[in-house]
């Protein structure tokens, strides 16, 4: 056995570690948890919870920077993080849309008229479909699109005060959404509040009426 | 307050491994240092052990405010799987890392009366350098004890669901107890190197502790494809996944590991590479760690991907693993011993043995990378499968279980020839069996019949010899660890051909009270109940599985968790010894039916119930008299140091 020889092994890991430099360089170029990640928003079709007649594609909404938020009535996480998304919805113009997902629709109504609704549609994602086009894999998970529908942020997990402040509120003021400080001072938002209250009253009578014709 | 006296005993932690690898590399002389060395080995594993009890105490009091503890636990999960959460993910796993390290050196430390007092203190200094870095990694880059401070979360994100299980519990520290061990050998080579000294008292310390991880790395991989089996819901007990290959090349590093010390121990020969398969094999574990927890391959088991966490175990890994190597380089001997033995030898066959390892290691290695590979160089995605691996398992398997065969009547140097054609009259046993095998599975594949021949001829040429060596008076612990490993070989290869090709799988739509016939048994579904768990609920399926005259039921689940929402499948198993019969449900379809995946499985069991006599074999033979403690110093200094 040579000198030279006892190198061998050495080399050997030198060309396995470069390997394993260049593929961690990969790896970090490919993130796969944001699969729609600067991507469009996928294409879709699906009804409204508390109007089923209605249906929803891609296309409403584009116009306006959008939030589609998942949400479920199963999910203690988005209970918890309701009543961020109703300051959000309270004191900014980002249009707020709901995915009921994997849900029953009665519940659902139910819990919106419980806990107030943020939301200016909620689509009908009973049987998850829209979630695995969106690569929903748990709720609440919230998508931010632009208003050409680019997916321009994603958060898996709750919307709560912390990520407002540091991730969701600095990309909507890059989006030019206008937005007043909330939090400390609730009283500002009053004058919107009442804008609001007024479209969740007509949506509540939509769900009473609903409802009665499903037990009808 | 207690998880911030967590966080101060792991920084306590590391500057006693500091302290620890600077003198203990120094080597002292004086009985003083080198019982400071001891001390400090001491107080490592003591803070460890208080961290890692502060971490447990933080998830049973529901301390959401440690973000740890709220991503990982929940305040409906029952009290043993809050202790399991502990090392439930990435952070509080790498954790139990460091304290499992911690009681490896606990061990070496109060065993070190054995060996001489430089060599100890060389391989501690190894042990501590090792175990800095695994808790600067964790202090740096892991921390679990972060607090989420004031935005406290009311209740936790719950454990992922597939973790909520026995297997959870047992399968992480049996696999890093297995992993970690192996950095005992590596120090020892790595002392060994500094002094410039291997020997057969050497490769005799150190088989000990080579076998002690092996085993436990045998079984925690063995638990690992038992719980991948009956919890991930498709069956499969092994999958050629990344990180299940990240854990089968340490494995058959340590395999080869365990047979060429063998040889060094007996005949002083193979010493240079017994010492680079004993670096190889912590190597491989650590290159499994960063395959794992950087996220460079994507898996089933990849904790959460951050580039930092990779470049540190990337940046470790060079320095521990190119320094082992270029010291290797450096000072491993050139000079071939004089030690002569032909081809029906023990030598030839631990040769045959060891060469077998190192090829499926290669294979491993390169299906595991050469994804990364392709797709540094062209851009492009590849997935390297199971036909790959299978193309070159089969056969090498099938020449490993040839070779063992000849093992029990093989003699050191050289064997007479009618020695071993005595294990002729058991291969025709083997044969006439195996052709029975044949005819009866038809048309299973010749390749089936030869698995079977010859892993009864393994059994019986290994029964044979263990028979005759009982008539002649006591056997030696050794040689029947060495024989139940070897049959625990042979059941396993057994088990694995059987259930790869023999198995019946169906998956069907049944409506209630429907009925389909699975090899030979009578499966009817009664319909679907719901029922509440502590924190789901499910969909359960009753099943009842008529065999004959006998009857039972058995009822898979379809689980909603609340937390988090997760679905979750759970298997139902009627396990037995010969065959499991495995029911799981898929998607509920249009009136009452649900899709059923319906599975027979002969021989599955075997696989694991190898791997654990392979795992007792190896512990056995550390029982082996010429192992037993001798103690080389008047006093013991360990006495004295847990005292103080």
């Amino acid at each position: 056995m040579s000198r030279a020889s006892l190198f061998v092994p050495l080399g050997v890991f030198l060309l396995i570690l470069g390997l394993g430099y260049v593929g961690f360089d990969l790896g970090a170029r490919n993130e796969l948890p944001s699969a729609l990640m600067n991507k469009p928003f996928p294409e879709f079709n699906a009804r409204l919870l508390d109007t089923p007649e209605r249906s929803l594609t891609r296309e409403d909404l584009l116009g306006r920077p959008t939030l589609v938020n998942v949400w479920a009535t199963w999910c203690p996480t988005c209970l918890s993080e309701h009543e961020q998304l109703m300051l959000i919805a309270a004191n900014t113009d980002v249009r707020i849309v709901g995915v009921n997902y994997k849900d029953n629709p009665d519940k659902a109504l139910q819990w919106l008229e419980q806990f107030g609704n943020p939301y200016q549609w909620v689509l009908d994602d009973r049987d998850g479909l829209l979630g695995i086009e969106m690569g929903v894999y748990g709720a609440p998970e919230t998508f931010l699109l632009d208003a050409q529908g680019q997916v321009v942020y994603k958060r898996i997990g709750d919307i709560n005060p912390r990520v407002w402040r540091s991730e969701l509120k600095p990309r909507l003021l890059a989006l030019d959404v206008s937005i007043q400080d909330f939090g400390e001072a609730k009283a500002q938002s009053e004058q919107k509040g009442e804008q609001k209250g007024d479209q969740k009253s007509d949506q509540k009578g939509d769900q009473k009426a609903d409802q009665k014709g499903d037990q009808g | 307050m207690i998880p911030e006296l967590g966080n101060f005993a792991l920084m306590l932690a590391s500057v006693l491994a500091l302290g620890g690898a600077c003198l203990g590399l120094y080597a002292p002389k004086e009985p003083v240092l080198q019982n400071g060395v001891l001390s400090m080995v001491f107080g490592q594993w003591a803070f460890s052990l208080l961290a890692f009890v502060a971490l447990v105490y933080a998830f049973m009091v529901d301390d959401f405010s440690v973000s740890y503890v709220a991503n990982q636990s929940n305040s409906l999960l029952p009290w043993y799987y809050k202790i399991s959460a502990a090392w439930g993910g990435h952070e509080g796993s790498f954790l139990l890392w460091i304290l499992i390290m911690g009681t490896w050196m606990l061990a070496f430390a109060l065993r070190s009366d054995q060996y001489p007092e430089r060599f100890t203190a060389r391989a501690l200094g190894v042990l501590s350098l090792l175990n800095l870095g695994f808790i600067c990694f964790a202090l740096f880059t892991s921390n679990p004890f972060l607090r989420l401070i004031p935005l406290t979360p009311a209740d936790g994100a719950d454990l992922n669901p597939l973790l909520q299980d026995f297997g959870l519990i047992v399968h992480p520290p049996l696999l890093y107890a297995g992993y970690v061990g192996l950095a005992i050998p590596f120090a020892m080579a790595v002392a060994a190197l500094l002094e410039g000294r291997v020997d057969a008292t050497w490769a005799r310390w150190c088989r000990t502790w080579t076998n002690m991880a092996w085993a436990l790395l045998t079984c925690g991989i063995a638990l690992g494809s038992w719980w991948a089996y009956y919890e991930l819901g498709w069956g499969g007990w092994w999958s050629w996944d990344p990180v299940e290959n990240a854990s089968f090349m340490p494995w058959l590093a340590a395999t080869a590991l365990v047979h060429s010390l063998s040889v060094t121990e007996n005949r002083g020969t193979f010493k240079s590479w017994t010492l680079l398969l004993a670096i190889t094999a912590f190597s491989f574990s650590l290159l499994g760690a960063f395959i794992v927890r950087s996220g460079v391959l994507t898996s089933v088991h990849s904790f959460a991907v951050d580039p930092e966490r990779g470049m540190y175990i990337l940046i470790f890994l060079a320095v521990v693993v190119g320094g082992s190597l270029s010291l290797y380089a450096a000072r491993a001997s050139q000079s071939t011993a004089n030690v002569s033995y032909q081809v029906l030898s023990r030598e030839f066959f631990m040769l045959m043995n060891n060469v077998i390892m190192v090829v499926s290691l290669a294979v491993v290695l390169w299906g595991t990378l050469a994804p990364i590979g392709y797709e540094a160089l062209t851009g492009g995605r590849i997935s390297i499968g199971t036909p790959f691996f299978n193309a070159f398992f089969v056969p090498l398997g099938l020449v490993l279980l040839g070779t063992l065969a000849l093992v029990p009547v093989l003699n050191w140097k050289r064997t007479r020839g009618q020695v071993v054609a005595s294990v002729s009259q058991a291969f025709g046993l083997a044969l006439v069996l195996g052709a029975v095998v044949w005819f009866a599975l038809d048309p299973a594949s010749l390749l089936v019949a030869g698995a079977v021949t010859l892993s009864v001829w393994v059994v019986l040429t290994h029964a044979r010899q263990l028979w005759l060596r009982l008539g002649k008076g006591r056997v030696p612990a050794a040689y029947l660890g060495m024989t139940l490993a070897h049959l625990g070989f042979a059941m396993g290869t057994l088990g694995i051909a059987i259930t790869a090709t023999q198995s019946v799988e169906s998956d069907v739509r049944m409506s209630p009270q429907s009925q389909i016939e699975l090899a030979g048994q009578q499966v009817t579904f009664t319909g679907v109940i719901e029922v509440l768990g502590p924190n789901y609920r499910a969909q359960q399926g009753v099943f009842i599985v008529t065999d004959g005259d006998t009857s039972y039921e058995l009822r898979p689940e379809k689980r909603q968790y609340f937390a988090g929402g997760n679905t979750m499948t759970e298997a139902a198993i009627s396990a037995g010894f010969f065959a499991d019969t495995y029911l799981s449900l898929g998607e509920p379809l249009d009136g009452g039916a649900w899709a059923v995946r319906a599975h027979y499985k002969p021989l599955v069991r075997w696989i694991w119930i190898g791997a654990l006599l392979m795992a007792a074999g190896g512990i056995l033979a550390v029982f082996d008299k010429r192992y037993a403690r001798q103690r080389r110093r008047q006093e013991a200094p360990v006495a004295k140091v847990a005292a103080t």
